[in-house]
């Protein structure tokens, strides 16, 4: 392992860590609810329970960022090199574990570690684990 | 619900997103190499959401109700089983491969990726497929 200084960056890292932070803790406390991004969108999907409205709104919410940061920041960096069949691949494989699992990076890695909740922890380990044991793969046995 | 605090509380998560760099899929996989050249940058994100998140749910996680009167709906399970576990494995396959997590990939369908429509696609088709095999099991 070696850092790669250049593309570290320390305080916007923290700073934007801290602003999803806050937003879980709003959603909380204002909602009652988990800012679970899988399970927000997985709800979506269930048979109507007069619950869909607020869960529209936080995703339009999460949709109109990149729009208001072009407008002030500029254009946002996302590089994808992924190729179309991963892509497809990645998207199945995040869409049926994240529901079977009960979360994802949010609901379980971001809140569920604030909650101290013993299943966010060991789901947590889990999907870190494996993202890093499949990169490693990717890139340094088949040289992605 | 008020809908127009929730838009207003994901579009603060989104921009927590963008500010961190987490809406990158390559700044993603750069920390998931650890063998390559790591970039740390995603577990200070962390750092930084749960050390808000502890102050924000420790101090209001054990309420009834919440301060806009609703019902607090938080998991109650603590029981660690097999789906859990197989869950967070299967998720941390797709992460790897492609460096995006729901959260992120949602978010830059606003920036008008077009690689992100396609995951987001494929990642409902995968979260319908789940409640379908559901049903039947």
């Amino acid at each position: 392992m070696s850092i790669d200084w250049s593309a570290f960056t320390p305080w916007s890292a923290l700073a934007g860590g801290m602003l999803i932070g806050l937003a879980a803790s709003l959603l909380l406390i204002l909602h009652g609810r988990i800012a679970g991004i899988s399970g927000i969108v997985g709800g979506l999907l269930q048979t109507p329970d007069g619950d869909h409205r607020w869960r529209i709104a936080f995703l339009g919410g999460l949709i109109a960022a990149p729009l208001l940061w072009a407008l002030s920041v500029g254009t946002p960096s996302i590089q994808v090199d992924a190729g179309y069949p991963t892509l497809i691949l990645a998207g199945l494989l995040v869409g049926f574990f994240t529901r079977l699992g009960a979360g994802c990076t949010s609901g379980h890695g971001v809140c569920g570690l604030s909650r101290l909740s013993p299943r966010s922890l060991v789901a947590t380990l889990s999907f870190m684990a494996a993202g890093f044991a499949t990169v490693f793969v990717m890139r340094h046995l088949f040289g992605g | 619900m008020p809908l127009l605090s929730a838009f207003l509380i994901g579009l603060l998560f989104g921009l927590g997103l963008l500010l961190s760099g987490m809406i990158n899929p390559a700044k993603v996989l750069g920390f998931l190499d650890l063998a390559g050249d790591w970039d740390p940058s995603l577990a200070l994100v962390m750092v930084g959401a749960i050390g808000v998140g502890l102050v924000g749910f420790g101090l209001f996680g054990q309420r009834q109700r919440s301060v806009l009167g609703e019902p607090m709906r938080l998991p109650t399970r603590r029981d660690v089983d097999r789906p859990l576990v197989i869950g967070g494995l299967g998720f941390g396959v797709g992460w790897g491969l492609a460096g995006f997590c729901p959260g992120p990939a949602i978010t830059a369908l606003g920036a008008g990726e077009s690689k992100a429509f396609v995951f987001v696609a494929a990642m409902l088709l995968g979260m319908w497929l789940f409640g379908q095999w559901q049903k039947k099991s």
